[in-house]
């Protein structure tokens, strides 16, 4: 019988199998379960529904392994997010979850960003979350995938939910990474390769010798994405990389889950990194990718250098290199994921560079990314954004459109105020 | 399972009808279903809420309700009385939330059949014998049977009413 792969080892130990096999339809224990200011309202409906049925629920199964974010309508976007953010509190301080990372309290940010930045998931447990892009945290080696806010309160409420065994896909990365190329040229090349339904149900893992070498915020970055290839999550085994950076992080102890050697993948994919172009994916698709400088010269109107996917430091460190001394001719917009990240990077001097070369710096947000307010497109608009995500309308009216590409695509880009290949500006 | 569904088809021929135009981003703070029901699909057709009866259904192409994980997707749908999305494939949040939530079901059906359905076709839904039967042009088409579990949270009527046998 051929090896297990470590997303049906961590699901085997949480539903309490020896073994589990693609498939398989188990109920599996939780570790870890996040809500936001769009998928917690839409628990707490699910609980008042419950309570007119005669479902009392005066206590929810483990408030110590909640956690909750403010950040799809931070800062308020009008009246009816306050009253969601008045909501969440109340909901918060009823059930005792004191995870709960208020905007303008100290840390805060998107609900992905603080998942690693703060530790709140660790290698080998079972993560999940009312989002889709929940997947990101499974490059700590968790098992990580979103759901809806009904299956969110089922967990609530019993502390595990069905799952059906995923089909691992294994992506192998090799090769000596070229300084342009970044993990989400990667990310989108394989977005473009098997289609945005090119994963429907199955686990995407990466490995090989330049997932290895990448830092963990990068790594993060493929994992994010696999939501945008219909992935039901996104793995990378923990290795030394993902210790070092939760030692600096926290003191929790965990158990850590490697796969088989001789684990049995249902496709294997390999990837020389040399042959890879920094890319950006067209309106309307994360799958309808190019080489940007197929697209150069295509006019924009504005840059987008934030949320989840492409707002982390070193994402912040490498749109900044290329802006360094440099003005930016078009709208140009960064917004940390986290308020930690932005403290790091103001000491940094990066939020310097970015105010300097002319772009405006903004709260921690999700705002923008998903055309809900704090700087959405106009008709007709054109962006070029480090977002996972350009369906129509997403980030604005639905005849503007959405380019996503890495942030030292979209720096350059900035720079030039047309698609630029960060190669063609220097620095 | 025994259950029989009528309706009348609303058919958009695409893939990937994604949750940015089912119910788009700015209305993701209203978690009143009814509002919800006004904005359902406003990215690809804002008349939609409208042209729909109570009972239709709405027939895509593969990949349907890919991107967030917002059950106000399914709700938003359901609330203007589409009982039933029938497609290739459906994107796995949007599927898990339409019968978790018990909203409204998810039919698989081939890609080819898809192509044998128009607009405003009169529709049964046999889910006991996993079949569609067009009354409009009087033709029968198989569907994809749910799996054990599935068939019994759709029994149930959702995922609170289930309990695991």
């Amino acid at each position: 019988m051929a090896g297990i792969t470590i997303t049906e080892k961590i699901l085997a130990r949480a539903a309490g199998k020896q073994r589990l096999s693609p498939g398989d339809v188990v109920f599996a224990k939780v570790d870890k379960v996040m809500m936001h200011d769009v998928s917690g309202p839409g628990v707490i409906k699910v609980f008042s529904e419950w309570e007119k049925k005669g479902i009392k629920l005066e206590r929810i199964w483990n408030p110590d392994r909640v956690w909750v974010t403010e950040d799809h309508f931070v800062p308020a976007a009008d009246r009816v997010s306050a009253e969601n953010i008045i909501m969440l509190s109340n909901f918060t301080k009823r059930y005792g979850i004191t995870k709960h990372f208020k905007y303008g309290l100290g840390q805060y940010g998107i609900c992905h960003t603080l998942s690693h930045e703060e530790a709140m998931v660790l290698p080998g447990e079972v993560y999940v979350g009312g989002d889709s892009h929940t997947n990101t945290t499974g490059a700590m080696g968790a098992f990580a995938a979103g759901f809806g806010h009904t299956d969110i309160a089922y967990v609530l409420m019993n502390g595990q939910i069905w799952f059906r065994v995923p089909e691992t896909m294994l992506f192998k990365i090799e090769g000596n990474k070229p300084a342009h190329i970044m993990a989400k040229d990667i990310i989108l090349q394989i977005i473009g390769d098997i289609g945005t339904d090119g994963a429907n149900y199955k686990a995407m893992q990466f490995a090989g010798g330049v997932v290895k070498k990448l830092t963990m915020e990068e790594r993060l970055t493929l994992t994010n994405m696999t939501t945008e290839a219909g992935a039901k999550n996104g793995i990378i085994e923990p290795d030394e990389t993902t210790y070092a950076y939760l030692r600096e992080r926290t003191d929790a102890r965990y158990s850590p889950v490697s796969g088989d050697s001789d684990a049995h993948y249902s496709e294997v994919f390999t990837y020389e990194i040399e042959k890879l172009e920094p890319t950006v994916a067209k309106p309307y698709s994360p799958g309808n990718v190019s080489a940007a400088r197929e697209m150069q010269g295509t006019e924009l109107d504005k840059a987008y250098i934030g949320s989840c996917t492409g707002a982390k430091l070193e994402d912040l460190r490498e749109a900044a290199r290329i802006l360094k001394g440099k003005k930016v001719k078009i709208r140009t917009e960064v917004v940390p994921a986290a308020q930690s990240i932005y403290m790091k990077a103001l000491k940094e001097g990066l939020i310097n560079i970015f105010m300097e070369a002319g772009a405006v710096v903004g709260p921690p947000t999700c705002g923008a990314c998903c055309g809900a307010h704090m700087g959405v497109l106009g008709k007709g608009e054109i962006c070029i954004s480090t977002t996972n995500r350009n369906f129509p309308g997403r980030m604005g009216h639905v005849e503007s459109q959405t380019y996503l590409a890495s942030p030292m695509v979209v720096a350059a880009s900035a720079v030039t105020g047309k698609i630029t290949d960060p190669r063609d500006v220097g620095n | 399972m025994n259950k029989t569904l009528k309706g009348k088809v609303h058919k958009y021929d695409r893939d990937n009808i994604d949750t940015d135009v089912i119910i788009p981003g700015p209305y993701l703070k209203i978690h009143d279903h009814k509002e919800l029901a006004k904005h359902a699909m406003e990215g690809i057709d804002p008349k939609f809420p409208e042209k729909v009866s109570q009972g239709d259904f709405l027939v895509a192409g593969s990949n349907f309700g890919c991107g967030s994980s917002r059950e106000h997707a399914p709700i938003a749908l359901s609330q203007t009385g589409i009982k039933a999305i029938i497609a290739p494939s459906f994107a796995r949040i949007f599927y898990r939330n339409a019968v978790d939530g018990g909203y409204l079901l998810p039919i698989e059906i081939d890609g080819s059949t898809v192509k044998k359905i128009s607009d405003k076709d009169e529709l049964e839904i046999d889910l006991a014998h996993n079949k569609i039967t067009n009354v409009t042009k009087n033709e029968q088409y198989p569907i994809k049977p749910f799996p054990e579990l599935i068939a019994n949270i759709v029994a149930a009527g959702g995922l609170v009413n289930y309990r695991p046998a």
